[in-house]
């Protein structure tokens, strides 16, 4: 497969003992905007220190290109990162900041100045030249830490939660540039974030890492419609995921009722969890749904509102424009499309085999 | 005001250990015995030039000397695990719990011609080598000195030098050899220049080194002053006269070094 960019094949980091990265496979192609995603600690920024050849893994192998580069110094790649706290040269003025690498190489001053120039353009930092870093803003500083590392012209370019440090409004604006800048000059971009929204609305891919495993790979829709376990659901978006059991494909049994859904495949009778997001579910009264219960709370958020619902023995989130009245009854009704059904989690699994051998 | 009443201690000290002394020592290098205007001690000091020259030269050898011992060594230092740094640090730092004047002792019993070294050469068929009062032996008790005042400033300025910074380097084609000549040199830079004035200034007025390890034919600039005031040639005036010709040469040199050191950052040195 010569258009995959980055593979990475079973690779496994420990640390005193403790598995960072528990076999990682994973498939980058050409041009693609990949994000890692996951909480604080999931291996995320580890996996992309592997890349970007700051660490090397225990075992397994890092492929580029279809050549095998493990143990090759980040010098030696062809890949640059934008650093999480950016790692700007404090001793050096904007312009030399992002010439830096290319008088590493030894290139031409001429041919420095436009590349350096172009970058700046693409980064909306024209005029910036000769400041010095310390007096830049924060957004501003971020773009010369991507504009240091594009200048390079990397076939990768690795981004360790770059916008982690900006306000709300700057990063979102941030989030439409770098998706510009990344289909303007074609180049695979690999970003690590644990915000999901921005995973969301940035990537062609988006890689959802848990306690250094890949917990699914798939499309921004594909992970939000269809995720592939309970963690993944929760993380992405907020959710209502219960337990309920697969009596038979296309039926399945939910807080004691059964309902028609669309998934097949998972056997019979087999125990499952579902995911049900909040703004599938719509309010009716209580004797039009087969589920219900009391509204607890309403909170305005803007757009919607957030109700939650006690049912039975769960608790609903619901999001509507329209706000239910605080202690009505409700009925809770979603259509066979918005039930998602997924493999109940293993250490569930587990759980649930013990509770049974002691009955 | 509260800080007013705070700061008084201080100024009192400052006026009374400091500015004072050094009115007394303008005052008694322009005025005769009878305390009459006089210039005749300051330009007496012109016929010392030689002295002087030696001492500045001494100084500077040692003060390079120091900087290619202990940058390397600060290097290495903060590229180790924690636990070493701090033991590394230590065992710097370990002469300095002894007394100046006995570590100085230590090294004549080293380096006479009768001496631990000379000895040991001598069971191999070498020497005795004529080592005690040289120029390199004063050079040597220099650098053993005032090393840690040269390692100290330049580790711990080197050591806040963000790590990512680093990396940031290799990520952009440098290997470690330039990573240290384009990021890590002149980031260390300030810490360069505090420990070249903390090690300067002293070597150029010792004069127990001088006195000790050179013996009499290495006479220093300080071992001159000390003469003037404790020694058999007593002549306050000219003492004083040398000691400020000292101190603006000093402040001269230290002035130009800070016109190099301002331009990172602004940061002084002095």
């Amino acid at each position: 497969m010569s258009e995959n960019i980055v593979t990475l094949n079973d690779i496994v980091v420990e640390f005193d003992g403790e598995r960072i990265l528990d076999k990682i496979n994973l498939e980058i192609k050409d041009k693609e905007f990949v994000t890692l995603l996951g909480p604080s600690g999931c291996g995320k920024t580890t996996t992309l220190r592997i890349i970007g050849g700051f660490l090397n893994p225990d075992s397994g192998d890092v492929m580029f290109d279809g050549q095998r580069v493990n143990g090759l110094p980040p010098y030696k790649r062809n890949v640059n990162t934008v650093f999480q706290r950016y790692a700007l040269f404090p001793h050096l003025n904007v312009y030399d900041n992002i010439a830096f690498g290319l008088r590493v190489k030894k290139i031409p001053e001429k041919e420095i100045s436009k590349r350096v120039a172009e970058m700046l353009k693409l980064v909306n930092l024209v005029g910036f030249e000769k400041r010095s870093i310390n007096r830049l803003s924060g957004g501003q500083q971020q773009r010369v830490a991507i504009a240091r590392a594009l200048v390079n012209h990397p076939k990768v370019l690795l981004l360790d939660e770059p916008l982690g440090a900006l306000d709300l409004k700057l990063r979102k604006e941030m989030q439409i540039e770098l998706k510009r800048i990344q289909e303007q000059l074609e180049i695979t971009f690999i970003y690590v974030t644990h915000d999901q929204e921005e995973a969301l609305t940035m990537s062609d891919t988006v890689v959802v890492m848990n306690g250094g495993k890949i917990q699914q790979i798939g499309s921004p829709v594909d992970i939000y419609n269809e995720p592939t376990n309970a963690f993944v659901a929760d993380f992405i978006g907020e959710s209502n995921i219960l337990h309920g059991l697969m009596i038979k494909d296309r039926l399945v049994e939910i807080a004691g009722s059964q309902f028609e859904c669309v998934d097949s495949g998972f056997g019979e009778n087999t125990p499952v969890d579902i995911v049900i997001r909040p703004e599938d579910i719509t309010l009716v009264a209580p004797d039009e749904a087969k589920l219900g219960g009391i509204v607890e709370s309403v909170i305005f958020k803007g757009v919607h509102y957030e109700m939650l619902i006690e049912g039975y023995d769960f608790r609903w989130i619901v999001h509507s424009t329209k706000a239910a009245e605080k202690g009505a009854s409700v009925g809770i009704s979603f259509t066979p499309d918005d039930i998602h059904i997924m493999h109940r989690m293993k250490d569930n699994e587990k759980k649930e085999e013990t509770a049974e051998n002691e009955e | 005001m509260k800080n007013k009443i705070a700061a008084a201690p201080y100024l009192v000290w400052m006026i009374v250990f400091i500015l004072v002394p050094l009115l007394m020592v303008a005052y008694f290098a322009f005025t005769d015995k009878d305390g009459n205007f006089t210039l005749d001690y300051v330009s007496d000091v012109a016929q010392y030039t030689p002295i002087f020259v030696r001492s500045i030269w001494l100084a500077l050898i040692s003060t390079v000397i120091c900087l290619l011992i202990a940058y390397p060594l600060a290097y290495i230092l903060i590229g180790m695990n924690t636990n070493i740094q701090s033991t590394m640090l230590m065992i710097v730092m370990l002469p300095m719990w002894m007394n100046f004047l006995l570590r100085t002792y230590a090294w004549m019993t080293l380096l006479g011609n009768n001496g631990l070294i000379n000895a040991v050469l001598g069971l191999v068929g070498l020497g005795p080598f004529k080592m005690l009062n040289t120029e390199g032996a004063v050079v040597l008790g220099m650098v053993y000195n005032y090393l840690p005042f040269m390692i100290l400033p330049i580790y711990s300025v080197m050591v806040k030098i963000d790590k990512s910074v680093l990396e940031a380097a290799a990520d952009l084609g440098c290997n470690s050899w330039k990573t240290m000549v384009k990021v890590v040199f002149p980031l260390s830079l300030p810490g360069v220049f505090s420990g070249i004035t903390m090690v300067f200034v002293p070597a150029i007025s010792t004069f127990i080194i001088s006195r000790m390890l050179g013996g009499g034919g290495n006479l220093l600039i300080g071992d001159l002053i000390e003469m003037q005031f404790l020694g058999n040639s007593y002549n306050i005036n000219l003492g004083a006269a040398i000691s400020l010709v000292l101190m603006v040469i000093v402040l001269l040199i230290m002035t130009i070094l800070n016109q190099f050191g301002a331009d990172e950052d602004g940061v002084m040195v002095m």
